[in-house]
């Protein structure tokens, strides 16, 4: 499951300096630009790697290049919870950034107990299966996975069946229920990878902000959790980063901490591991999101 | 379809064969197309359509404010009209498996309820299917099941199913319905409007009732009558398995293609029991529709609901025992959803077993009123499958809630005033008995004509031995007659008008019961 690639120093440093940058964007808060960033640097690839507006990435350069080529990245997530105390930042963080109603938790944090009694606190992401049940039941193919290893929504195409939502043992997959939600105008359409605004009538779920990650920024989650509990991950290079700068070579850190998945059972082969443990040793009072 | 039974070969001519018996049939067939419409009637239509109407607004509501407006929430995604389509595409497969098994199995006294349980069958399929429209949150991009159908998704093969299934459903209604158009044309003569009159004769495919013609027909409705069966099991097949191939608890169960089968039967043979009430006194056809009818059909369903609650039983009883994924089976027995599961088994298990076990009851109003009860219970019960599995907690332990709002009532409403309203315009214009397959039967059905009154001076005879003198009927107009009867030795033989059916056949009747 985990290729043992080795750390490309140049993706590495490119990951750690746009990382930092997007924690610094996240903190001063400025909405404008954040979003502006983010909707050009979600417009420029569409599933296959190929640009349909805008700048063109280096992942579109080299599919130019060579169509055959494979993906530069495989992207993934691994989530500390050794370090996550449920403070709700990263849900947060999503919300704003995707411009989703408050019940709309792409990335959830459940408050679970362990076996002795304690709480310990779960951000659940969607899980990018690499055998997403959802894009199996989907009766017209708006879910699909693009060749990053991304389970993504198309919104002109669903037909609001909620299939998906019957099918995802994560229940990580949120149907836009209701009208009366003030959307933002956005000077670019909505796509798969930048859903915005969401659609009403139409299924959304986490986009991993592939985006932000094709472009070397953090996904907003990542970059939004104070205490670095949530690293955003490429499978191919073997690199995992976190919103605090800290980055780590991702079998190694995997293999240290006994990763997990979350329910293996359903063979699904989620991306996203959980190191176990929890957060109430990090002497916090903060309380369920 | 008796081969031996000898019918006489037809001409065009049909004044040849015509007994008193198929006149009054075709009389009782026709009359809502030849009366006037009553102020009921009229009463009824308005209050059906206004109830549509409002449905229709509320759909429109819905489409404007979304579908927070019917109560959905993200953690019950599939509630209320996901339970409609399956109930009420399952009363539809019960009134067609039902016609077409008794077809099959050459059951004459049918004969009657044919046309009414296939017409419902029709307005319950298109109603049904309805239903997947407020169901979907983009209703208008229906059509991308077919552009771009990704055929490992249950939802395409259940569009398939539906698709097939109200085709087949179409032909089953329309082929007996052949001859009778015919029929009505001769019948009604010129008092038909000549729009009518050519509509008629052109669905009636140039009817004349030779023998090359009925041997197609009869081969026809038996072919059909076979498909159907198959088809409609397999419909509700794969519409269980829309839930069935998730992995959720409660719903990913191997029963669920049965269990689904047979719901929709035994709904489907309540419906038939409640629509054949309601037109018998609607359009007096008491003396061809008869108790006996009704108890017939009543043991039919109560067997099915003993199958159903065993089903039942069969789904919960695993996972119960071993205790993996129980919360579920505890909120639906004990918990948020236990008020409607017990309503379910009061009133979808118990009375109607009560009523047809104890002769007190086994009546066609006893039986209207439990059949009535299984349907609305069975409704319940679908809600009761869709509700906990869809609400439970996947993750943590919060549990999510279901809220009806106007919009899915009215809805719902809307659905369920459709099905009579179709069904009351229905049978002002095609015929409510399927007059062919009457006349073919003869007054077999009429060992039916037996009046209720003479039903109980014959229970007293069999049980004590009174002379039937007393039983002795007028002869209906179509020449039943009651002769030779022994009061202790239960054989009853009933000559019948050799012009009809001249063979003539006895009756013993404990048989009829």
């Amino acid at each position: 499951m985990i290729p043992n690639g080795e750390v490309s120093r140049r993706n590495l440093l490119k990951l750690i300096g746009k990382g930092a940058a997007a924690t610094v964007a996240a903190g001063v808060g400025v909405e404008l630009l954040t979003y502006r960033a983010y909707a050009q640097s979600n417009s420029t690839t569409t599933p296959n790697g190929l640009g349909t507006n805008g700048n063109m990435t280096p992942g579109m350069a080299a599919a130019m290049a060579d169509p055959a080529a494979p993906p530069d990245h495989q992207w993934a997530m691994v989530i500390d919870l050794r370090n996550c105390d449920g403070c709700g930042s990263c849900t947060a963080a999503c919300q704003k950034a995707h411009y989703l109603t408050p019940d709309q938790t792409w990335i959830k944090v459940f408050a679970m107990s362990n076996n002795d009694g304690q709480t310990y606190h779960m951000p659940r992401p969607c899980m990018q299966c690499e055998d997403p049940p959802c894009l199996h039941v989907c009766p017209v193919e708006a879910t699909f996975r693009t060749d990053q290893g991304v389970v993504l929504v198309n919104q002109d195409r669903c037909i609001g069946c909620r299939m998906c939502m019957a099918a995802c043992p994560y229940e990580a997959r949120y149907f836009n229920w209701t009208a009366d939600v003030q959307y933002p105008t956005t000077p670019i359409p909505p796509t798969p990878q930048a859903p915005i605004p969401q659609k009403l009538g139409t299924v959304g779920k986490c986009t991993f902000c592939v985006g932000n990650l094709n472009n070397g920024l953090l996904s907003e989650c990542a970059s939004g959790c104070p205490m670095g509990a949530i690293y955003n991950a490429d499978l191919k290079t073997d690199v995992a980063v976190n919103g605090l700068g800290s980055t780590v070579k991702l079998s190694t850190f995997l293999y240290n901490n006994d990763a997990v998945t979350f329910y293996p059972e359903q063979n699904t082969h989620p991306r996203v591991w959980y190191i176990v443990g929890h957060g109430q040793n990090l002497d916090t009072n903060s309380t369920t999101a | 379809m008796d081969k031996n039974s000898p019918i006489p070969p037809r001409d065009d001519n049909y004044s040849d064969t015509e007994s008193a018996w198929a006149v009054d049939v075709r009389e009782a067939a026709t009359r809502g197309m030849t009366q006037k419409a009553s102020r009921k009637w009229w009463l009824a239509i308005a209050l059906l359509s206004l109830m549509v109407l409002a449905g229709v607004y509320a759909w429109y509501y819905q489409l404007k404010h979304g579908m927070a407006s019917a109560g959905y929430n993200d953690q019950a995604f599939w509630a209320v009209y996901i339970a409609d389509v399956i109930a009420f595409i399952g009363v539809s497969y019960g009134g067609a498996v039902i016609s077409a098994i008794l077809r099959l199995t050459g059951q004459s006294w049918r004969a009657p309820l044919t046309r009414i349980a296939e017409g419902m069958a029709l307005a319950t399929v298109i109603v049904g299917a309805m239903f997947i429209f407020p169901h979907l949150g983009r209703p208008e991009r229906f059509m991308n099941i077919v552009y771009y159908a990704n055929w490992s998704s249950p939802l395409v093969w259940d569009f398939l199913a539906i698709l097939t299934y109200t085709v087949a459903t179409i032909i089953f209604f329309y082929i007996p319905l052949i001859p009778d158009l015919a029929i009505v044309n001769r019948h009604l003569g010129s008092s038909n409007s000549p729009m009518r009159r050519k509509i008629y004769s052109a669905l009636s495919l140039n009817w004349m009732g030779n023998k090359r013609q009925r041997r197609l027909l009869h081969g026809s409705l038996t072919l059909i009558s076979l498909v159907i069966i198959p088809l409609a099991v397999s419909v509700h097949s794969v519409l269980s398995w829309a839930f069935a191939l998730t992995s959720r608890p409660g719903w990913a169960e191997t029963v669920f293609p049965p269990y689904f089968v047979i719901a929709a039967l035994y709904s489907g043979t309540a419906l038939v029991i409640v629509t054949a009430a309601a037109f018998r006194s609607g359009y007096k056809l008491q003396r061809f529709i008869t108790q006996r009818h009704f108890v017939r059909i009543g043991y039919l369903m109560a067997a099915l609901g003993l199958v159903y609650l065993y089903l039942t039983f069969a789904d919960m009883a695993t996972e119960g025992y071993t205790g993996i994924t129980t919360g579920w089976i505890t909120q639906t027995i004990t918990g948020r959803y236990s008020i409607p599961f017990w309503i379910y088994v009061l009133f979808g298990e118990l009375i109607p077993i009560v009523v047809v076990a104890f002769k007190k009851f086994r009546n066609i109003k006893g039986l209207t009123f439990a059949a009535g009860g299984v349907v609305v219970a069975l409704w319940i019960k679908r809600l009761v499958i869709v509700l906990p599995p869809a609400t439970q907690p996947l993750i943590g332990s919060y549990w999510g809630a279901y809220h009806f709002t106007w919009v899915s009532i009215t809805i719902t409403l809307a659905g369920a005033a459709a099905v009579p309203l179709i069904l009351m315009v229905m049978f002002r214009l095609i015929p409510i008995l399927s007059i062919e397959e009457m006349e073919e039967a003869g007054p077999i059905g009429s060992i039916e004509q037996i009046s209720e009154k003479t039903e109980k001076y014959q229970d007293k005879l069999l049980a004590g031995g009174r002379n039937l003198e007393h039983v002795k009927q007028k002869t209906p107009s179509g020449g039943l007659q009651m002769s030779g009867v022994d009061p202790i030795g239960p054989q009853t033989t009933l000559a019948v008008n050799p012009t009809v059916n001249p063979g003539g056949f006895s009756i013993n009747p404990g048989e009829i019961r």
